[in-house]
């Protein structure tokens, strides 16, 4: 009985929760329910890899490894070859890195050891923003703008100075490799660099300080006592973009040209694996056409996957627990 | 009303770590017990035997008999219930960030199904009086969230909580480790008043804390219980050496 | 730069700094600078061009009607906007409460070996292509009901935030100190209540942010969408039918031959980064209000 606790004298008081349960089946009850959230993450990856597999065995029995290494995309003929995909996609990711790279890594190294301190937090926030325009918009700005600057004035240039190594021959219809892979160096910054910030934060002061006091110049005290330490992590940092460059869509996409060829100069049109999937998937027709396409995304779905992996445990290597330096 | 506790043969666990090695006391009701001993010693583990928040430490088993009065703590009653029947101030004041004054003081019983405002109302009242911090905050205790109180306000906010579910039985884990000598006088005064209701287990590596409040005291060291007596005893002839070495500040 | 040229005459060659040494300090600096200068410059050419182009086209108009035929002027985006509100309500209604309860276990319950395997699982999940997650909620919903629907491309987009929120939501319930946990458990609480009435309580704000955060990341997804809602020309609000999309239709219109598709595709670029970037800052902003509270 729920009692008003009244003192009187030297006598029992009675608690007001007397008679409560102890919500042990509501416990239980939370805990499998809680459960059953958690076993849902399992389930989606268990869904991925099933449904990957299983809708891609048509295209898999019907062609095997070599899927992967022929250039016949002919989905009149029922002829599908993977190749062209996989080099776009190769392609355009370590183009993107060459030059994303770089600047990323300026960017974080001038954040966190150059600038004076009241500049970093903007920066730092500016460069994250750059990674919540959604990647249409980036297609969007890439066509209008990025295209036609490539039209007119980079490549009749880069062709007139560097044309001598096949790289950039052709016509310059702005549109095509070139493009794609500027455009995605600008979407996987904003990753590289706030890892490289993170591991760059995490190398102890005392590093810096040790090179200071041997004589270094500010740039030499960088390079000694901080890069070469956080090496490992700005590698993972650095594949960790390759990752996402590996599975960027959309932008690709609206400039890459998507043409099933290979050649050999960056103004050639391309096509990549994710964009092929964009743009064909919905058209489908048949069943081996579908199953190649999945075939495509389950290659994607691995690649991007062991990259991933790989990336993280190098980071986590560098920065295994360690708390960064509170910075943006 | 208290009542009093009966320890028989316990015996606690970390992991594989033996961290209680066969306890066996009587504490009396209406009294308050004063546990000493260097760091490590195992009292605080103790207190939490009492209680069975021992056992939500991952890894954690206990073995022994505990009674709070008739009641047998391992035996017949789930940890939830016998938690409502004891109540546990720790050692750094933790009222809920989220709640206010009032909130904080009713959790015990609001989030244990207890609705009733109007008795609620007169439960923290009566609370925060024994607590004696009523006449501190009682215009404001909608209103002010419990982390806006200083440390001595906070630590009496917890013990006004724990009063509120009325315990028969009130463990305090070094309740004045975290606070400064003006707040930890106000507590030792509250809990010679509040001995007169409830019995008292008090955690405490001060000494002279132990012979102010507390009638009988304990001496644990390395997870043994050395030696349990009238405080007075205790302080001014042990019977055992190590008491009396540690009592005289030989080592601790 | 200090030359000890005066000091110790017979050392001075080894311990001056050399002019090319000065050279390479001043290089990296501007190289550095020079980074960052190309990093900004198209961020603020996207926002500029974005503002530029497509303010103009925002109007009543724009807003509020469906889109007109091919080739004819006019006309908006109004079932755009509406259609991502449909879906991404019925991603936010799958995929906000599994995602905080798959982190509720992980912080609560998972301190394990399954739980570090769940922990991998959705590290591995956000970095899933969000093409290859459209062509999972094509097989298993598109392909099961025979039509596109506003319904499959829910599904895709809850697919990619529940790893984001389990993970955010671990974090923000981790950094609420056990003391309270404590303090409720001797209270004599039940798990679930402390789980949810203190523990989550406190860290309300922070698994907020978590979810607008993947929730902004999600608005923006075109991939998924493609083959899952389709998109259409026309309203719609039922939950198994073909639906229009804000980012599908600035796909469709950008990489169309119209000219006034292409001025409608920035003004509806323009919408959907100001709902977006408004929603990220409006986050930021509240976790450093948050962050010099309490906890």
């Amino acid at each position: 009985m729920a009692g008003s606790g009244a003192k009187s004298g030297p006598d029992v008081r009675v608690s007001p929760l007397v008679g409560s349960t102890d919500g042990a089946l509501r416990d239980r009850l939370f805990s499998y329910a809680i459960l059953i959230c958690a076993l849902a993450v399992l389930a989606i990856l268990v869904l991925i890899v099933y449904e990957l597999i299983s809708s891609s065995q048509l295209s898999w029995k019907a062609f095997g490894w070599k899927f992967f290494w022929s250039h016949d995309w002919d989905p009149v003929n029922d002829q599908f070859g993977a190749l062209p995909f996989v080099y776009g996609t190769l392609v355009s990711s370590l183009l993107a890195l060459l030059l994303a790279v770089p600047l990323a890594v300026g960017v974080a190294v001038f954040t966190t050891e150059m600038c004076p301190k009241w500049l970093a937090a903007p920066i730092s926030f500016l460069t994250e923003l750059l990674a919540a325009i959604p990647s249409v918009i980036y297609g969007l700005w890439a066509i209008f703008v990025l295209v036609p600057i490539l039209r007119t004035e980079v490549q009749p240039f880069l062709a007139k100075t560097l044309g001598w190594t096949g790289l950039f021959t052709g016509p310059p219809y702005g549109i095509g490799m070139l493009a794609a892979g500027i455009i995605l160096a600008v979407m996987i910054v904003p990753i590289i660099s706030s890892i490289t910030r993170e591991v760059l934060s995490v190398v102890p002061q005392q590093q810096r300080e040790a090179a200071l006091a041997l004589g270094a110049t500010r740039w030499e005290m960088i390079r000694i006592g901080v890069l070469r330490n956080a090496r490992a992590g700005i590698v993972g940092g650095v594949i960790l973009g390759l990752g996402r460059a590996l599975g960027e869509t959309m932008a690709v996409t609206m400039v890459i040209g998507n043409r099933p060829e290979i050649a050999k100069s960056l103004f050639a049109p391309g096509y990549t694996m994710a964009s092929v999937l964009a743009n064909e998937f919905s058209e489908a027709t048949g069943d081996l056409y579908l199953s190649a396409l999945i075939e495509i995304g389950l290659a994607l779905f691995v690649v991007t996957i062991l990259v991933n992996a790989l990336a993280r445990f190098m980071v986590w290597s560098v920065t295994r627990g360690q708390p960064a330096r509170g910075h943006a | 009303m208290g009542v009093g506790i009966h320890v028989e043969k316990l015996n606690a666990w970390y992991g594989t770590t033996q961290a209680l090695h066969e306890i066996g006391l009587d504490m009396a009701a209406n009294h308050a017990t004063a546990l000493i001993g260097p760091s490590g010693c195992g009292k605080s583990t103790f207190i939490r035997c009492l209680n069975r928040m021992h056992e939500t430490t991952p890894g954690a088993r206990v073995e022994g008999k505990v009674e709070i009065g008739q009641l047998d703590a391992y035996d017949g009653i789930s940890p939830t219930l016998l938690r409502r029947r004891i109540g546990m101030v720790f050692q750094k004041p933790n009222p809920f960030p989220t709640m206010s004054i009032y909130d904080n003081v009713a959790a015990g019983l609001k989030l244990n199904g207890y609705n009733k405002r109007r008795e609620l109302d007169e439960i923290v009242e009566r609370s925060l009086v024994s607590s004696a911090l009523w006449e501190e905050v009682k215009d404001s205790i909608h209103k002010k969230s419990g982390a806006s109180l200083s440390g001595g306000q906070q630590q009496r906010l917890c013990i006004a909580r724990a009063l509120a579910v009325e315990p028969e039985v009130l463990l305090m884990d070094e309740p004045c480790s975290a606070l400064d000598p003006i707040s930890t006088g106000k507590i030792e005064e509250l809990i010679f008043q509040l001995k007169a209701q409830y019995t008292i287990v008090i955690v405490t590596h001060n000494m002279q804390q132990a012979a102010r409040v507390a009638e009988y005291t304990g001496f644990f060291l390395l997870g043994r219980l050395v030696e349990f007596d009238k405080t007075e005893k205790i302080f001014t002839n042990p019977s055992d050496k190590r008491t009396e070495d540690y009592i005289t500040g030989r080592f601790g | 730069m200090v030359s000890l040229r005066g000091a110790m005459p017979e050392k001075n060659k080894q311990l001056e700094i050399s002019l090319w040494r000065r050279l390479k300090d001043h290089f990296a600096t501007l190289f550095a600078i020079t980074t960052v200068v190309l990093v900004l410059a198209p961020l603020i050419a996207i926002f500029g061009y974005l503002v530029f182009k497509g303010i103009g086209s925002i109007n009543f108009a724009f807003l509020t009607q469906t889109p007109k035929p091919p080739g004819e002027i006019g006309g908006g985006m109004a079932n755009a906007i509406a259609g991502s509100v449909l879906i991404l309500a019925i991603a936010s209604l799958l995929g906000v409460p599994l995602g905080i309860g798959a982190g509720i276990y992980l912080s609560e319950f998972g301190r394990n070996r399954v739980g570090d395997m769940i922990r991998f699982v959705s590290d591995v999940l956000n970095g899933v292509p969000s093409i290859v997650i459209g062509i999972v909620a094509y097989a298993i919903v598109v392909l099961r009901q025979k039509h596109f629907s506003a319904l499959a491309g829910g599904v895709a987009l809850a697919i990619m935030m529940i790893p984001t929120i389990a993970r955010t939501t671990e974090e923000m319930l981790l950094l609420v100190p056990n003391a309270y946990r404590e303090a409720a458990y001797g209270l004599g609480v039940p798990r679930w209540r402390t789980t949810l009435s203190i523990v989550l309580r406190t860290a309300t704000s922070g698994v907020i942010t978590g979810v607008m955060l993947a929730f902004a990341r999600v608005a923006g997804e075109t991939a998924p969408l493609l083959f899952t809602a389709f998109g259409n020309q026309f309203w719609n609000w039922k939950l198994d039918e073909p639906t229009a999309a804000l980012p599908l239709q600035i796909f469709t219109y950008a990489i169309s031959p119209y000219d006034d598709w292409h001025r409608q595709a920035w003004a509806g670029a323009l919408v959907l980064i100001v709902l977006i970037v408004g929603a990220v800052s409006a986050v930021r902003f509240v976790v450093r209000r948050g962050t010099l509270g309490a906890a």
